[in-house]
This record gives structure tokens, sequence and C-alpha cells, in this order.
């Protein structure tokens, strides 16, 4: 059975129809993609997995379960999570206290607990930071660990949105490229981090812009172009599709 | 394991409180100090709401009047002890707020700020025309206020009662930012489609903020009307409520301290300007755009950054 399951979606605003009648599904474990050209529908077939758009056709399966239109918490809950293309850090917030925003269903959410500082609060919360602590590391912003969000570098930034993601302990992470504005190095650190996750159990599913990024780590691979399927399979198949070279490079 | 340091400042908060009395000469200076606990109370509160989950209220004087008005009608017209009477009017308070809350705080930013404006009005326009059980703008008279079997007479009572409630107050609000409602509350400020992500249900966490920010309120008010002993409508009125919301800006949007800070400086304000002479709201006016102008994050988070540095 697929852990994710897309049958049919449309998604239409005003007059633009953004994802066309698009199926497809995601097995349990290893590294998807989703790559096309700008404008493809790739982040909008994103927001729609994971709640942010109510798609205006169809339906999303996640584990079994129909999960159309419900709201990103109630998908969190069922082991979903995310990153964003353009970076939701919260800036009010520490690097680590971000990252423990991620671990929030796993944590007490009793007012009155909370309000009186119960042992059982603080002691959860202490497990909850130096776990968060870990991650941090784990992902490669541990030198960061008593940094305000607001003080890190972009590069770092983006790597503390996984680590927050991470730290929900999901079974699907979608990643909303991960690699937009980062430089060659950076990029194939991120890289080895995603093979890491994936490594770890964590089915992972990825947008990407750039092709050639997606080719070397992804087990499967689904092209858009405007707003449709145009290829699906491997990154060999995918390579060789006549129709993806097209779309790419132009018709001839 | 790396929090903010806590009981230092708290420490340092009751030990200023308690020395206080030993430098005010008569009752108007013990009732200028009780008047800042007062406020330092509900702005506390209103700091969780504005401050950290980044929500605006325009009208929390609202709930601090229907406190004060709760605790006025049932102890005079229908001989409820105080204490039943005020825990009754923050019960009030706390469903009002719960009903409320939900459907305007889908609003954001003017809109929102529109909303909760329009419902301090409202409260204070039933406070002013119900006459018949608020004795309308000309006010109603309270009686006092027994604490096991103590009766609160006298403003030194009342000053060691409200100054403990301060207290009891920041380490209330202080334990609940530091706890994973406090994170949600700031994660839904700084970006709330990745709290969502996270899992924060986030309309449940603007109501929660908003009825515990009402129930500060309203537990304030009922105290006030037993203080001042006689209440009138404008307890709820408009201008008390941006007072309140000045408050919060002037000390510091999301921190405790700033909020204590603000009710102590706007509160103090008016009697340190008494010599400009019919110039105090100028004088008063000027102060607050200059705070605007030069520390727009308030007073106390502009101080700690720079003692950090």
């Amino acid at each position: 059975m697929a852990l994710l399951d897309v049958r049919e979606v449309d998604m239409v605003f005003g007059g633009v129809h953004a994802v066309q009648n698009l199926s497809f599904s995601v097995q349990q474990g290893a590294i998807h993609s989703v790559i096309g050209p700008n404008g493809a529908g790739k982040t909008t077939l994103f927001n729609m997995i994971t709640g942010i758009y109510i798609p205006t056709r169809g339906a999303i399966e996640l584990d079994g379960d129909d999960v159309t239109g419900k709201p990103p918490f109630e998908l969190a809950k069922r082991g979903m999570s995310r990153t964003f293309q353009n970076l939701q850090i919260c800036m009010n917030m520490t690097a680590i206290e971000n990252v423990m925003v991620g671990s929030h269903l796993r944590l007490s959410q009793r007012l009155i607990p909370s309000l009186l500082r119960m042992r059982s609060i603080t002691r959860a919360d202490n497990a909850c930071r130096e776990e968060s602590a870990q991650l941090m590391e784990f992902v490669g912003v541990g030198k960061y660990v008593r940094s305000h969000a607001s003080q890190m570098p972009y590069g770092a930034l983006k790597r503390l949105e996984i680590a927050r993601a991470l730290a929900a302990k999901p079974k699907i992470l979608l990643l909303d490229e991960p690699a937009a504005g980062l430089n060659q190095t950076e990029t194939r650190e991120i890289d080895e981090l995603i093979q890491k996750i994936a490594a770890a159990g964590v089915t992972v599913v990825l947008v990407e812009h750039d092709m050639k990024l997606v080719m070397n780590i992804s087990d499967h691979i689904l092209v858009l172009d405007y707003g449709k399927k145009l290829a699906e399979g491997t990154a060999a198949e995918v390579r060789s599709n006549p129709d993806v070279i097209v779309a790419y490079l132009g018709g001839a | 394991m790396w929090s903010q340091p806590r009981t230092g400042p708290l420490l340092l908060t009751a030990a200023i409180i308690a020395i206080l009395p030993l430098f005010l000469p008569n009752t108007f200076y013990y009732d200028i100090a009780i008047r800042i606990y007062m406020n330092a109370i509900v702005v506390v509160g209103l700091n969780l709401l504005i401050g950290y989950a980044g929500q605006i209220s325009l009208g929390h004087a609202g709930f601090l009047g229907i406190g004060a008005y709760a605790s006025a009608i049932l102890t005079v017209r229908y001989g409820w002890p105080p204490v039943v009477a005020l825990l009754a009017g923050a019960a009030v308070v706390a469903v009002l707020a719960f009903f409320i809350a939900r459907p305007i705080l889908r609003l954001k930013g003017h809109y929102l700020a529109m909303a909760t404006l329009g419902l301090g009005i409202i409260i204070y326009i039933v406070l002013t025309t119900e006459s018949r059980w608020t004795g309308g703008p000309d006010g109603m008279a309270v009686g006092t206020l027994s604490l096991f079997g103590m009766e609160l007479s006298g403003e030194r009572k009342w000053y060691w009662l409200f100054g403990a409630l301060v207290i009891v107050a920041i380490w209330l609000a202080l334990n609940l930012i530091d706890s994973p409602i406090g994170r949600a509350l700031q994660a839904l400020h700084g970006s709330e489609v990745a709290a969502q992500v996270a899992g924060v249900d986030t309309s449940r966490y603007k109501v929660m903020i908003f009825v515990v920010s009402a129930v500060f309120a309203s537990l304030t008010g009922s105290l006030m009307a037993h203080y001042v002993g006689f209440i009138t409508p404008q307890l709820a009125s408009f201008f008390h409520s941006i007072e309140l919301v000045t408050m919060v800006v002037v000390g510091g949007m999301a921190s405790t301290y700033g909020a204590v800070v603000g009710a102590v400086i706007l509160t103090m304000l008016p009697q340190l300007l008494s010599r400009f002479e019919g110039y105090e709201l100028v004088a008063f006016g000027s102060i607050l755009m200059l705070t605007m102008i030069f520390v727009p994050k308030g007073l106390v988070p502009t101080l700690a950054a720079r003692f950090r540095r």
C-alpha cells in the first residue's frame, strides 16, 4: 500500500489551472522527487498535500486514510511534516525554540499545569531541549544552539527548518526546494543530509527546480509541466524521456 | 538548561515591592503604587496576547469593566460573598471571551483591531445604559472585601495584596511562556503556517490566550472595584483600553518585565506631568511619539539588547 496517494487532483485559482488531473503515489521509504520548470505547479501540489490549499477536485490519501482538505495540524498528527521554499522560521524565537516547536504534539498542551510549571512539564521540556540540540547537531547547525534565529545566516536557517520538521518524528517529510539559494558546496551538503534522513527511515518527498541536483539521490522522479504529469520513473528513465528533454531544453 | 534566568529577576521585583513602603510617605503614594500594580497585572496578561501571540486587542478594558461590575452587582444587589462574586465575574468573562474569540481572532491586523475595539465599545455602552443594574454613567458604590475573615481596609493592606498578586501574575506569565503552549503562541506569531505544520491548532491557541488575558483583566477589575469602592463605566472606556495597549508597547512587546515597566511609567507619568498644568496631554503624547520613533521595540527589550552587547 502506498504511504501517500494523490488521485486525480485539480487546483484552479480563478482562471489559472495550476494542477490538472494529477495522480501519483509515494511508496514507503526512499527519496521521491517532483521536478519541473518554474510555474509547473510543484509548490501548489505540495500545498495541497500538506493541507495549505484544498484541492478543487480529487482526493489525497495518507496511509490509507482520506485526508483531503484536512488542516495542516491534523496532518502533522498523522506523521506529515514539511519545509518551505520561502523560509518559515520564527524570527521572534531562539534557534532551539524553533526546533522545539516541532515536538509540539509530543508535549503536554494542558493550560493549568503549564501556568503552574508542574514538574512533569519541566521534565518533558528539558528532555525536548536536549533532543532538539541533538537534532541541530544532526542537520549541521550545532554551533547555533545558543543563538537567536535572527542571528543565523540563510543556509543555516534552511537546515534549522529541516531540524524543526524532523523534531515531529514524521513518517513522511516534504522538502520544498531545500537547495534554493544555496551555493554548490552547501547544496552538496544538503543532498548528503537528505540521504541521511532517508536512511533513518523517513520517506522523503523533494521538490526541486534544478534537475541534475535530484538525479543522483532520487529513487523515483515525477516530472510536472504546466500542472500536468509529463513523465514518471527512475532517474535514468526520466532522463531519456523525449518529452522531458523537450520541456527542459525546448522543442526542436 | 539554557532557558531564561527566572528566579533572579522575580526575587528582585519582590524585593522592590517589599522595600518600597519604606519610601512611601503617605497614603497618596500608596494609592499610586496600588494603581501601578493593578495596571501591571492586567498588562502582564495583555502582553501574553499582544506581545507573545501577536494578536491585538483594543477592547480589554471591557473585560476589566465586566469583572468590576460583576463584583459590584453580585455583592451589592444580591449579597454574594465578594470572593464568589469575583470568581463568577471571571467565569462570565471567560465564557464571553471564548465565544467571541473564535470568530474575531480569524481576523488579522487592522480588522482584528476594529473588531476588538467594537467589542470594548459595546461593553461600555451596555454598562452605561443598563442603569437599572449598573447605576448608569453615575456609577455605583461597592462594599469592602474581606479575605480569610480579615477586612481589607486602608491603602496599606491593599498594597500587600496587589504587591503579592503582581508577583503571582509575573510568575504565571513566565511559566506559560517557557512551556510548550508558550512556544506554540510565539510560533504562531512568528509564522502561522509554520506553527500549523508543526501541529499547532493555531485558532485554538489564539482563543486560549485571549481567554487567559481577559481573565487577568476581569480578576483585577473585581479587586479594583472593592479597592476604589466606587466604579463608573469609564473603567471600560476605549481610552482605558488604549492606555493598557500603550503600556504593553512602551514597556516592550514580548517582555513580561517590559509590561511591568510600561505600567509603572504610564501610571506615574500623569502625576509627574501635573506641573505642566494644562499641557499634560501634550507632554504625554510627545513622550509616546518619541518612544515609538526612538525605541520602537519598547524600553526593556531595547535596554536588554544593549546590555548583552
